[in-house]
């Protein structure tokens, strides 16, 4: 981030915790606790929050991998018009369905623990990356291919020195979004059914009308989406330096 | 030498593009082809090298007919050419990679053309970061790196200024005379097309069929576009173009 980039991520930031600032004290409603409360009750409650913050972490983490690593080969392998004819008809019923209805379902099948809720969620990821990986491979120009074939390469080749690099920030893109669907299925997820999780502590909290920790797990959470974010721009960085 | 037989293209959405072409080149002679947009040069180009199907006829290169890229020979596409999420380096070294060349002899392969087409310093630059002339020049180098016996280039000057393509003009000249390569080129621009063409095909407009073969054997010389015989010739080209 280069320097006045970053004064403009402050700047915003100092404008949205004025804006908070200002409502709660126009609102001045208990349930609208003003920001140093909240990161007064965030210090306070470190201990928790940080444990129920691992534990949600590692659902999303596991979540994300297990869904890249089905969607992504299969996204790149539809370039193959054998595969993809089996392949897209499945996608593209099984696509709009809204997939967290499966939630009850999951739990029949894999019981109430993390399996369930990483099972969820990884199914939701799996449509968005695979949906976007299979269009964003049909969408490399039939040119560069006859580039590198003319070059001698092979089917192999093609696809490491072409598809794939081509694709990449179309699916980082697919896995910045997804890391918002992910935090947004996990906090539906670990709403009930667990003790473990921000999604937890939130709705614990609000049930005991404790809203300044309330407030803490919800910036917890949002802390949890923004450092997933960064790490995937850091990614993003590394692999397409040709952006 | 190659052949061309009787070759013609429908493309799948029914459009015509070539009618029975059939012309000749001979080992390590240059050829232009020159004709109206959309005549299917580029068509016919990509079927020479192996890329796409002639739907009628065929393409015999030494007496083999050509049924999928061949190995000494290299291509340059229209625009499409360059790799963007490959630096200059690693563009101009990926036919040699393919080939699994020595990284030795792929170093002083690519050094020395990023020498000779005077592209030192932007090594490790991407493609966008490069001027329209230097990006050109960089697909002529990869092209070149492979030490092809057969250059297939698809307007590959057009988009340049008058002083750098006459530099790019010279430079492959010069080189198909230490070479002797077989060269065929696809141009717009009369000019080029008698600068560099040993032969000249005039296509018609789409279907593209052979409107006339003229033979120019004065060309291979830096200095016949400064000679009377090179003005006469492009009379000759141009009448034969807007008949
Ligand atoms: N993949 C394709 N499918 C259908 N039609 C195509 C395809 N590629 C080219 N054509 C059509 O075939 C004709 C010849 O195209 P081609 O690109 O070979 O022309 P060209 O002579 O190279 O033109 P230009 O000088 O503008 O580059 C055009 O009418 C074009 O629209
Ligand atoms: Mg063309």
């Amino acid at each position: 981030m280069s320097g006045s980039s970053k004064v403009c991520y402050l700047i915003s930031l100092i404008v949205l915790l004025t804006l908070w600032k200002i409502s709660s004290f126009i609102l001045s409603n208990p349930a609208l606790p003003p920001p140093e409360l909240v990161a007064v009750a965030m210090v306070e409650n470190a201990g928790i929050l940080i444990k129920h913050a691992i534990i949600s972490l590692i659902r999303v983490l596991y979540s994300i991998a297990l869904a890249f690593s089905l969607s992504f080969p299969l996204g790149i392998a539809s370039r193959e018009d054998k595969f993809d004819r089996i392949f897209s008809p499945f996608l593209y019923l099984l696509y709009p369905i809204p997939h967290i209805v499966l939630l009850p379902l999951y739990i029949l099948f894999f019981g109430i623990g993390d399996l369930s809720k990483v099972a969820l969620i990884a199914t939701i990821l799996f449509f968005q990356i695979s949906v976007t990986t299979r269009d964003a491979v049909k969408d490399v120009s039939e040119f560069y291919v006859y580039s590198i074939l003319s070059l001698g390469a092979g089917r192999f080749d093609v696809y490491r020195h072409v598809i794939i690099p081509a694709v990449m920030p179309k699916v980082l893109t697919a896995l910045r979004i997804s890391v918002g669907t992910a935090i947004a299925v996990l906090f539906f997820a670990e709403s009930f059914a667990t003790r473990m999780g921000l999604g937890y502590l939130i709705m614990d909290a609000w049930s005991r009308a404790d809203y300044e920790l309330l407030y803490a797990g919800i910036s917890a959470m949002a802390l949890l989406g923004l450092s997933l974010y960064v790490v995937i721009d850091l990614i993003e960085r590394r692999l397409c330096r040709w952006l | 030498m190659i052949s061309v037989n009787n070759v013609s293209k429908v493309y799948e959405d029914g459009t015509i593009a070539l009618k029975n072409v059939s012309f000749e080149v001979e080992k390590g002679e240059s050829c232009s082809i020159i004709g109206p947009s959309g005549c299917g040069k580029s068509t016919l180009l990509l079927i020479i090298a192996g890329l796409l199907k002639p739907t009628e006829g065929y393409v015999e290169v030494n007496g083999k007919v050509v049924r999928k890229p061949m190995r000494d020979v290299a291509l340059i596409l229209q625009d499409y050419g360059l790799f963007p999420w490959k630096t200059v380096y690693d563009n101009i070294a990926l036919g040699l990679r393919i080939r699994k060349v020595d990284r030795k002899v792929e170093r002083r392969i690519v050094c020395d053309l990023i020498e000779r087409l005077g592209l030192k310093g932007f090594e490790k630059h991407y493609p966008k970061q490069l001027s329209g002339g230097m990006k050109q020049k960089v697909a002529i180098a990869r092209a070149l790196a492979i030490q092809p016996r057969i250059l297939l280039m698809d307007e590959p000057f057009s988009s340049l200024d008058a002083l750098t393509r006459e530099d790019l003009q010279n430079f492959l000249l010069r080189l198909w005379n230490e070479r002797r390569m077989t060269i065929i080129l696809v141009t717009h621009s009369i000019e080029e097309a008698v600068f560099l063409g040993r032969k000249i095909i005039v296509l018609t407009p789409r279907p593209g069929t052979v409107k006339a073969v003229i033979e120019n054997p004065s060309a291979g010389d830096e200095n016949y576009r400064f000679t009377e015989e090179f003005f006469e010739k492009c009379r000759e080209v141009r009448r034969s173009v807007t008949l």
